[in-house]
C-alpha cells in the first residue's frame, strides 16, 4: 500500500517510529498525483516544491507533524491561488492570508497541499458545475463524484492523499463522501470558523474533513475546532479530543430512524443498505427507535430559498473591482459589474444569484425569504425534539447512489430533490458524518448519522462502530 | 404566496449580471419550475412562529475594544485587476 492511500493514524505511528518520513510521504502524494490524477481530476493545482519545504521543517512532535491534508479550492491558505473552481478568480487570485481552520492544520503540524476541485463556489452536487476542470469518481467510472466536495472526496477515494478538508453547504461534505466511499464530517454549525472560507450561504456553511476512517476525521476535526474572534458565529465551547472514547461502541445509545426519510423517494437498495446497518449497530446494543422530523418535505423548499438568498448578496462582492477578472475596456462602471460577472460566472451560480436576488427583492421578501427563516425553525424545532428522544438519527445520504456524469445537466431541480437527506442539518445547524457501507453493484454508499448541536463525539462513536462491523 | 412568474432580465439587472438571450429563456422555464416547487411552502402554518437568520440564535457579540494590526494595504491590491498609488482603479464614474 502507498503511503497516500494510507490512513493519517498509520502514518503517524510509522513517523513517530522513524519508519519513514514527512518527505516520503508528500513526495509519494506528489508522484500519486502526477501519474494518476490526469484520470480522475481531483486537483486543480498543487505546489510540490513548497510542499516538501513544509515536509522538511515538519515537526512530528505535533498531533498531525507532516502529514498532509489536500484543501477544498474555496478555502484561503496563504500564498496559494484560490479559484473556487471559477473563471472569475482563475489565475487572478493569490490568498493574502490562512483560514482559521488552515492556520489550525498548520499549529496541528500538517502542510495544507494542494487545491481541489468543486462545483464553482460551492453550488452543486456533482462537481460537473466546475468552472474549471473534470472529476471522476474514481471508486465509480463513468459516474459523477458528488459535489460540492468532489475533488476533496475523489481525492481521498482516488488514493491520492490520505485525507482533505472540505466544505458543507447542504450536504457537500457527507454526499460526495457517500458517492465515493469515503468518511466525510459536517461539524454543528459554529464548531469551526468560517473565516477564509468563500462565502456561499454564511448561516449554512461548515468547513469538515473527508478522511479514509472515522478516527482521522476525528484527528482532523480536533486541529480545526474551536472559537475565533474574526468568525462571530463561531463558538466558545471547549473542543475536547474527539478521539476519546471513540471505541467505546453503541451499546444503550439510543439511535432514531426518521420515517419521513425513508419514503418512496429512495432506492430499495439503499434503504436495505441503511435498515441492515441499522440492525447490526443494535445488535451490538443500540436501541433502535421510529422517530417523526414532521417538516421534512419542506427541507428542499426552505433550502433553496435561503441559500441562493444568502449566496446572492454574498457574491456581490466579485465585482471585478478588487479581486479577480475584469473584462477588458469596460464603458463604465454598471458595464464594468454586469460584463465581468457574465464573463465569469457560470449557469449554476447565474441561476442561483437571480433566484436568490428575486426572492429578496420589494414585494417577494415576505412570502418567499421570511416565511422560509420561519420554516427552518420548525425544521430545527423537528430536531430538538427528536433528539430529547435519541442521542442520534440514522438515514441514507442520498437516495441513489452516484448518478451517471452528464445525467441531470438539463435539469437544476432534479439534482437540488436529491439534496433532501443532507439539507436539513445546515438549516438547523446540528452535525452529520457519512460513513461507507457495503458497496451496492460496485458503487459506494455511506450512511449518514446526525447528531444533536455539539454532538460530534456521540457521531464518532456511532460511525466507528459503523465502520468496524457494518 | 406570490405569483412565481419572474421576469429573468428586469432581475438579472438588479443582481448586475448581463444574460445572453439563450440564457434568458433557459432560466426563466428552470426559475419557473423551482419557484412552482417551492410554492409548496405556502401549506406551512407559520402563525406565530419566528423566523430563523441562523441556526443558533445569539445576541449580538462584541469582542474587546484593543486595536489590532492588519494586512498592509499592498497584499490586498496584489489581487486587484487594476489600481494606481495604492488605490483601485475603475472607469470614471463623475462627469469632470
Amino acid at each position: 500500500m502507498s503511503l497516500a492511500s494510507s490512513s493519517l493514524s498509520s502514518l503517524r505511528q510509522k513517523l513517530t517510529a522513524g519508519e519513514i518520513s514527512s518527505r516520503e510521504i508528500v513526495q509519494d502524494v506528489i508522484d500519486q498525483i502526477s501519474s494518476r490524477d490526469h484520470e480522475i481530476g481531483a486537483f486543480l493545482s498543487f505546489d510540490p516544491d513548497s510542499a516538501l519545504a513544509a515536509a522538511d521543517q515538519a515537526d512530528i512532535s505535533l498531533p498531525l507533524g507532516g502529514l498532509p491534508i489536500g484543501i477544498k479550492d474555496n478555502i484561503n491558505v496563504e500564498g496559494q491561488p484560490c479559484s473556487c473552481a471559477s473563471k472569475f478568480l482563475k489565475d487572478a487570485f493569490t490568498s493574502p492570508y490562512d483560514a482559521t481552520a488552515i492556520s489550525g492544520l498548520k499549529a496541528a503540524g500538517a502542510i495544507p497541499f494542494g487545491r481541489t476541485n468543486l462545483d464553482e463556489f460551492a453550488m452543486g452536487s456533482s462537481t460537473e458545475n466546475s468552472g474549471l476542470q473534470t472529476t471522476h469518481n474514481p471508486s465509480a467510472p463513468g459516474h459523477i463524484p458528488g459535489g460540492s466536495s468532489g475533488g476533496s472526496a475523489a481525492a481521498v477515494a482516488g488514493h491520492l492523499i490520505p485525507a482533505t478538508l472540505g466544505s458543507d453547504t447542504g450536504g457537500s461534505i457527507r454526499q460526495p463522501a457517500s458517492h465515493c466511499g469515503v468518511v466525510g464530517l459536517k461539524p454543528s454549525y459554529g464548531r469551526v470558523s468560517r473565516f477564509g472560507l468563500v462565502a456561499f450561504g454564511s448561516s449554512l456553511d461548515q468547513i469538515g474533513p473527508l478522511t479514509r476512517t472515522v478516527e482521522d476525521a476525528a484527528l482532523l476535526l480536533n486541529a480545526i475546532s474551536g472559537e475565533d474572534p474574526r468568525d462571530s458565529t463561531s463558538l466558545g465551547e471547549p473542543v475536547p479530543d474527539y478521539t476519546d472514547g471513540l471505541d467505546h461502541g453503541v451499546a444503550g445509545m439510543k439511535l432514531g430512524i426518521p420515517k419521513e426519510y425513508f419514503t418512496d423517494g429512495i432506492s430499495p437498495q439503499v434503504r436495505e443498505r441503511v435498515e441492515s446497518a441499522a440492525k447490526k449497530l443494535e445488535a451490538q446494543g443500540a436501541e433502535i427507535v421510529e422517530i417523526s422530523l414532521p417538516h421534512t418535505e419542506y427541507a428542499v423548499a426552505t433550502y433553496y430559498i435561503i441559500a441562493p438568498a444568502e449566496a446572492s448578496s454574498n457574491l456581490s462582492r466579485f465585482d471585478g473591482v478588487r479581486y479577480g477578472n475584469r473584462v477588458d475596456n469596460p464603458e463604465d462602471m454598471l458595464s464594468l459589474y454586469k460584463d465581468s460577472r457574465e464573463a465569469g460566472f457560470g449557469s449554476e451560480v447565474k441561476r442561483r444569484i437571480i433566484l436568490g436576488t428575486y426572492v429578496l427583492s420589494s414585494g417577494y421578501y415576505d412570502a418567499y425569504y421570511l416565511r422560509a427563516q420561519k420554516v427552518r425553525t420548525l425544521i430545527r424545532r423537528d430536531f430538538e425534539q427528536a433528539f430529547e428522544k435519541v442521542d442520534a438519527i440514522l438515514t441514507p445520504v442520498a437516495p441513489e447512489t452516484a448518478p451517471k456524469m452528464g445525467d441531470a445537466s438539463g435539469d437544476p431541480l432534479k439534482h437540488y430533490l436529491a439534496d433532501i437527506f443532507t439539507i436539513s442539518a445546515n438549516l438547523a445547524g446540528n452535525c452529520g458524518i457519512s460513513v461507507p457501507l457495503e458497496p451496492i453493484e460496485g458503487k459506494p454508499v455511506g450512511i449518514q448519522i446526525l447528531g444533536p448541536y455539539l454532538g460530534e463525539r456521540e457521531i464518532l462513536r456511532c460511525a466507528q462502530a459503523v465502520e468496524a462491523g457494518c | 404566496m406570490a405569483d412565481p412568474e419572474i421576469d429573468v432580465r428586469y432581475v438579472a439587472n438588479l443582481a448586475r449580471i448581463n444574460l445572453s438571450d439563450d440564457e434568458v429563456t433557459r432560466f426563466s422555464k428552470q426559475l419557473e419550475d423551482i419557484m412552482g416547487y417551492i410554492k409548496k411552502l405556502g401549506e406551512v402554518d407559520v402563525e406565530g412562529i419566528e423566523p430563523s437568520a441562523h441556526p443558533i440564535i445569539r445576541a449580538n457579540r462584541v469582542r474587546k475594544d484593543i486595536p489590532v494590526s492588519s494586512l498592509p494595504a499592498e497584499s490586498f491590491l496584489q489581487n486587484a485587476p487594476d489600481q494606481a498609488s495604492g488605490q483601485l482603479r475603475v472607469p470614471k464614474v463623475v462627469d469632470a
